[in-house]
């Protein structure tokens, strides 16, 4: 038993690390699953005087995703987003994230709009209402505003199929079976 | 003394004791109980920095909020539990005493405590260490001069 003591710390120690440093340090919980949306009082992108709030969110399933005209990542999702815009499955409602008017404009004039909406969020207000940390970040939003999932990464048409639209599958049957 | 001296005394005491014109007492307040909060709010995007010492975009938006959160009004802790509920117990840098922490804060004292049970133990039952000669077998002893025999030679 003596002898062994040492062995069986070893393995402990070995299994603490090996369950730790497996996990990525940058996967942060996501602490708004199931929580409605927050609210907020933000203008639109192209229109400084037009203003959204949650209620624009409401009465359809919507996809909302922070993106920024700085986002390399963002560029890489678009085209699964262009995508998303013409088969209607969700709304597509972009957050504009940190960036100027004139770039966001520029960005989405070379790359297309995919969004039916765009809200601009210059000051993170929110975004850290949200708990996002990166772009692109996106949310599914259900019809009365709750928001049922939060993927944090690029939407590849993987992400898609095998994530997000079970939940809106998910989201869609909540409705027909009270 | 010289006049010149008490002079100099009493607009040291005049300007020790007056407010400065360009700030409140309650800027200065608001300034000090933001910087405690941020030091204890970790930088989502750099993790192993506060969001005092983060140069992250994220990070200076985050200070903007905690101040005109403490202005308007809310306690340090309803700061703390505001960017809790959105982001987790990850954003605080000093992990709360809750289940699955606990672990976490009993340990050190649990290995200090076991420690000392052992060094009174140690103290009370001291090892004495004997050392056994067990004899030679035959064998060992014809080995043994054989041995002998060869450093004479």
């Amino acid at each position: 038993m003596r002898r062994l003591l040492p062995l069986i710390l070893f393995i402990i120690v070995s299994l603490g690390f090996a369950i730790g440093l497996s996990k990525d340090p940058r996967a942060l919980p996501s602490q708004m699953i199931d929580k409605p949306f927050p609210e907020f009082i933000l203008s639109d992108l192209f229109e400084p005087e037009k203003q959204y709030s949650k209620v624009d969110l409401e009465n359809e399933i919507s996809l909302v995703n922070v993106f920024g005209s700085w986002c390399i990542s963002c560029v890489q999702e678009h085209r699964m987003l262009m995508e998303l815009s013409q088969n209607k499955t969700v709304k597509l409602i972009g957050i504009n994230w940190r960036d100027t008017r004139p770039a966001a404009e520029r960005w989405l004039t070379r790359y297309q709009n995919p969004y039916s909406k765009i809200i601009f969020d210059e000051e993170s207000q929110l975004a850290i209402d949200l708990g996002v940390t990166g772009a692109p970040e996106s949310f599914l939003v259900d019809r009365s505003g709750y928001i049922r999932y939060k993927h944090v990464g690029i939407i590849t048409p993987e992400v898609w199929n095998n994530i997000l639209l079970p939940v809106v599958q998910d989201i869609n049957n909540d409705i027909n079976s009270p | 003394m010289k006049l010149t001296q008490y002079i100099f005394i009493i607009l040291m005491i005049i300007a020790v004791t007056t407010k400065p014109s360009f700030s409140t007492v309650s800027e200065v307040e608001i300034e000090r109980r933001a910087k405690k909060v941020e030091q204890s709010l970790r930088c989502v995007v750099c993790q192993n920095q506060s969001i005092a010492e983060s140069d992250a975009a994220l990070a200076k938006d985050m200070r903007q909020l905690v101040r005109s959160r403490i202005r308007s009004g809310d306690s340090d802790e309803a700061v703390l539990d505001f960017m809790q509920t959105r982001y987790g117990d990850y954003v605080l840098l000093k992990p709360p005493v809750q289940k699955n922490t606990f672990v976490l804060w009993i340990a050190p004292f649990a290995g200090l405590i076991l420690f000392f049970c052992w060094l009174i133990y140690r103290s009370r039952n001291p090892v004495t260490e004997t050392l056994e000669v067990s004899s030679l077998s035959s064998d060992e002893k014809n080995k043994l001069n054989k041995l002998k025999e060869n450093i004479k030679r």
